[in-house]
């Protein structure tokens, strides 16, 4: 090991071989591929359970810590803040208001869309603030959302619901 | 050994063994075993898609940083592996897969991870590993290849999502920062143009960068009307997906001292995790980065950091994700980031210079690898030696920080070359 | 500055768990755990580290689903991609550098929600060397492990089998071992042999269940306790990264051992060590691991299995809790269940299984196909 003040500049050098999409197609490069058959079923646990079957009731269910005042929405079983078992189940509105929102042009796998998805966090009614779940929105024109709009749950017909977030097909504004 | 000035133990240091016998006055942390310095770092180029292997970039990294250090990996005691998800990798267990490239054969070797936060991360965790006297010299690596995941990056994050309630509404990642960016500037009133400064910056920035992979000299109009991906997120609101890995090897005063005549001080280091519920926080602020800040400079003794800190790297993944950490890192208040970059205070010549790097949107996002960007270009900062890069003020204290999960985890690291 | 264990908690250990997902299963061990330690984890935790890996979870950054249920949102937080022991380092280290004073350590096993167990371990392999080589359930790398260990250290079937019976027996008076049985050597060599030369009742199954420690430095533990149970040496050691170059003798093991023993001050493990719980995901795995804590020479354990030596009234009983082929494979949480019987087992709280000792060693392996490994030394 060498002492003393070094006077040089980092990083020294840049290593590394980029490759283009051109060389994957090409198959210049070589590469291995994989399709992992990899799966699970993951338990909803109590209060997701509980939350997702009254959503084929029709019903947006919630939790309510009586020390902190909270309304929570999605529910939970305990008060992440005063670390407490809820008090009580309650129901809350299926209406709500637009927190933020976002037009969304591309798909999971980065792919474009022909048509936008309206994505937005929307607080409940009747749960506390800032209480949201994020959600899409439907029957509006992406122009016209706006922070602040209020709008209201768009429901599949009750025969259609398999107890998913996907029972509410989106959120439409409430006006007009 | 450093004793808090307001430290009421009872406490003698003898033969480097700490011997305290009072009793326990909570709120009083930070007696470490001994201080941590940084001596080397080195990184791979940031590219799209990069021929090596996880294993061959570790390696590369690992090696820049051991020339740096002038020390060969039988120096090494210890090594901490930072990565994010396995699921870029296509790789179960991927610390384990990744350990022979990154010189962890045949020594302690653990991997951390918080996320996107773990750049900034796997230094906190060598900190701890040399604070805590278990090592003298720790290596820290970090690697991410997000190529190997098809048919896009994009496409591994979907596993992010709680699988029940959010998975079902066919989410893309890039949703979360576009909702978190719209209400950050509804909140403000902060128009896109003054956002997208710093993208022009940072990009600019990033053209002294050896290992950029999108260094380009752009205009506030080029960002507004490149392609809409989110809204308002567009294409060149967003850092890359890359490929790359970096390293930093973090010693004991002792070791230091052989090593080099000015190394940079660990001083600080802080890190704190939000509630999984994102939907259920106003997320104007970044309050994850606010505590973490607080805990790293209460440990820094930093009272008023917009005027102690000379140099700051903030994660900058998304350009308003610049001025919402500068807000949560108390380097400007609220609302104000974009006022100080209009201003140019946050340029490479300005009073408080950040992302001189280029950051993540010049130089490359590969998840934890950007540790290159982030901790290792804080210390060749403050070590004097970014070369073309070097900030024009006078440099002794900086902070760097990353960020991570669903909007949830911050992750701060402050340096200074006095002891 | 010593570090304590001032509380534990667990839940399960189950086949399965139907009723609760994988935050509750979480939730339960950790109130059990902040209750046992007396600490408001909202106000007095400094630090909480989840041990987990994603493929295990089924999420691509688990880390998110980490601070509710463990009271730590907004405090300081973290993965540590390892078993439960690395956690317990982390932790270790952590109060050793004063960046806490009280950490929360955590690792679970949602094993149940994984339907492509075999698939999953066969995604840690090299992709390019060993992912698709055979079509065999990736068991099969234990095995091959095993034929080397056997043969080298003249192990013979019956010592293997005398592991099986002694744990499966053990199980019975551990109310939290799904997988206890009243079986014998020669049941055990009737099972069908599924991985020549590994039979199939050697093979842990997988279970549910999660663990919750509470760590301080020594002056909250005097606080909350005049009898604390320290942890008193944690070491950690990677041998290489793929099956097809480690030493197939737990190297990892021993130099983890090596390093937890220092810190530990202890020179002679096999007299200073009172008893042990061993990784026994696979029968073989016990018998290489003792060895490697060193706990017994080399070319004696076997035979000292026979003889009852680490039975649980032997001179140094193993895994008297059933180990993994009794409690089952707990993934991540292996480690946890190992440091949780040697607390439990310390601080007398044991129950029917309750022996006699002042210094117990954990040990975890990272489960196939790792050459990684971790010890932790607890004694009072």
């Amino acid at each position: 090991m060498a002492v003393g003040k070094k006077d040089i500049s980092a990083p020294p050098y840049a290593e590394g071989t980029s490759l283009s999409d051109e060389d994957i197609k090409k198959k210049k490069v070589t590469y291995v591929e994989d399709h992992p058959n990899i799966r699970y079923s993951w338990t909803a646990g109590q209060a997701v359970s509980k939350f997702l079957n009254e959503l084929k009731k029709g019903k947006i269910a919630a939790t309510k810590c009586n020390k902190c005042r909270r309304i929570m929405v999605p529910p939970r079983v305990f008060c992440e803040l005063c670390y407490k078992p809820i008090d009580e189940w309650v129901y809350v509105e299926d209406t709500g208001t637009v927190q933020t929102f976002s037009i969304s042009y591309i798909d999971p796998d980065a792919k474009p869309l022909e048509e936008p998805v309206i994505v937005a966090v929307i607080s409940i009614d009747g749960a506390s603030k800032n209480m949201g779940i994020m959600h899409v929105l439907g029957e509006v024109k992406p122009e016209d959302v706006y922070i602040g709009m209020k709008v209201k749950a768009v429901w599949k017909p009750e025969d259609e619901r398999e107890g998913s977030v996907t029972d509410i097909k989106y959120w439409k504004p409430l006006e007009g | 050994m450093e004793i808090h000035p307001n430290c009421k133990w009872n406490s003698s240091c003898f033969r480097g063994v700490m011997v305290m016998e009072v009793e326990r006055i909570s709120g009083l942390k930070f007696h470490k075993k001994q201080d941590v310095a940084i001596v080397g770092a080195g990184m791979t180029t940031f590219k799209r898609r990069l021929n090596e292997t996880g294993k061959e970039l570790s390696y590369l990294a690992v090696k820049q940083a051991l020339e740096e250090a002038e020390m060969e990996l039988s120096d090494i005691e210890m090594v901490v592996m930072g990565s994010a998800p396995d699921a870029f990798d296509g790789l179960h267990m991927k610390g384990e897969y990744l350990l022979d490239g990154s010189g962890g054969s045949d020594r302690p070797y653990m991997r951390v991870f918080v996320g996107g936060g773990t750049g900034v991360f796997a230094p906190i965790a060598g900190y701890w590993h040399v604070a805590s006297g278990l090592a003298d010299v720790c290596l820290v690596v970090c690697e991410e290849k997000m190529s190997s995941s098809h048919p896009h990056p994009q496409s591994a994050f979907k596993y992010i999502w709680d699988p029940i309630l959010d998975r079902p509404l066919n989410p893309n990642l890039i949703w979360i920062f576009a909702l978190e960016m719209n209400r950050y500037m509804h909140v403000h009133n902060i128009k896109h143009e003054d956002i997208a400064l710093v993208s022009v910056k940072n990009k600019a920035n990033a053209l002294d960068h050896p290992c950029a992979q999108l260094a380009e000299k752009i205009t506030v109009e080029d960002v507004l009307n490149s392609e809409p991906m989110a809204l308002p997120v567009r294409r060149l609101d967003v850092s890359p997906p890359s490929d790359g890995a970096a390293a930093l090897i973090m010693v004991a005063p002792h070791i230091a001292r052989q090593i080099t005549d000015n190394p940079v001080w660990v001083t600080g280091v802080g890190w704190a995790l939000d509630t999984t519920m994102w939907t259920n926080r106003d997320l104007y602020f970044p309050r994850y980065v606010a505590e973490a800040a607080k805990m790293a400079y209460k440990m820094a003794h930093i009272t008023d950091p917009r005027k102690e800190i000379d140099v700051a790297e903030p994660y900058d993944p998304f350009d308003y994700k610049e001025l919402h950490h500068m807000e949560g890192l108390g380097l400007a208040k609220k609302g104000e980031a974009p006022i100080l970059t209009r201003e140019g205070v946050t340029a490479r010549d300005g009073d408080l210079p950040c992302s001189p790097s280029g950051g993540l949107l010049g130089v490359g996002n590969p998840i934890a690898a950007t540790m290159g960007v982030k901790a290792c270009e804080l210390y060749w900062q403050l070590a004097y030696r970014a070369g073309k890069r070097q900030v024009a003020k006078e440099v002794t204290t900086g902070v760097c920080q990353a960020w991570g999960d669903l909007m949830q985890v911050g992750t701060v690291v402050v340096m200074s070359n006095k002891r | 500055m010593r570090v304590a264990v001032l509380g534990v908690g667990y839940s399960g250990f189950n086949t399965n768990t139907p009723d609760l997902n994988w935050k509750e299963l979480m939730l339960e061990a950790a109130v059990r755990a902040y209750e046992d330690a007396g600490i408001n984890p909202r106000k007095d935790v400094d630090s909480v580290v989840t041990c987990a890996e994603d493929f295990w979870e089924g999420f691509a950054i688990f880390d998110e689903f980490v601070p509710d249920q463990l009271g730590g949102v907004l405090k300081p937080t973290c993965t540590v991609c390892s078993d439960f022991l690395y956690g317990v380092a982390t932790a270790y280290m952590q109060i050793k550098s004063g960046l806490a004073d009280i950490v929360v350590v955590e690792a679970h096993s949602k094993a149940s929600d994984i339907l492509t167990f075999g698939e999953v371990i066969k995604f840690a392999m090299d992709p390019v060397w060993l992912r698709d080589i055979g079509n065999a359930h990736p068991y099969y790398f234990a095995a091959l492990e095993m034929s080397q260990y056997v043969s080298e250290c003249c192990i013979n079937e019956e010592q293997i089998a005398e592991v099986v019976v002694k744990n499966k027996n053990n199980a019975l008076l551990n109310s939290s071992a799904p997988y206890g049985a009243k079986v014998t050597v020669e049941d055990v060599l009737n099972s069908p042999m599924v991985f020549d030369p590994m039979r199939k009742i050697e093979i842990a199954p997988v279970s549910d269940g999660a663990v919750v420690f509470v760590l301080g430095n020594e002056f909250v533990a005097r606080e909350i306790t005049d009898t604390p149970v320290w942890v008193k040496g944690v070491g950690w050691w990677s041998e290489t990264s793929n099956y097809d170059t480690m030493s197939f003798n737990a190297m990892y093991a021993y130099k983890a051992a090596k390093m937890a023993y220092k810190l530990a001050k202890i020179t002679n493990p096999a007299k200073e060590v009172d008893f042990a719980e061993v990784d026994d995901r696979f029968a073989f795995k016990e018998l290489q691991h003792i060895e490697a804590l060193q706990l017994s020479r080399k070319y004696e354990t076997g035979s000292l299995m026979q003889e009852g030596y680490f039975a649980r009234d032997g001179e140094l009983p193993v895994n008297v809790s059933g180990g993994n082929l009794g409690v089952g494979n707990l993934l991540e949480a292996t480690g946890g269940q190992k440091a949780l019987e040697v607390v439990l087992q310390l601080r007398g709280l044991a129950g029917k299984r309750q022996i006699e000792a002042e210094t117990g060693v954990a040990q975890a392996w990272r489960y196939i196909p790792t050459a990684s490994g971790t010890v932790a030394v607890f004694g009072v």
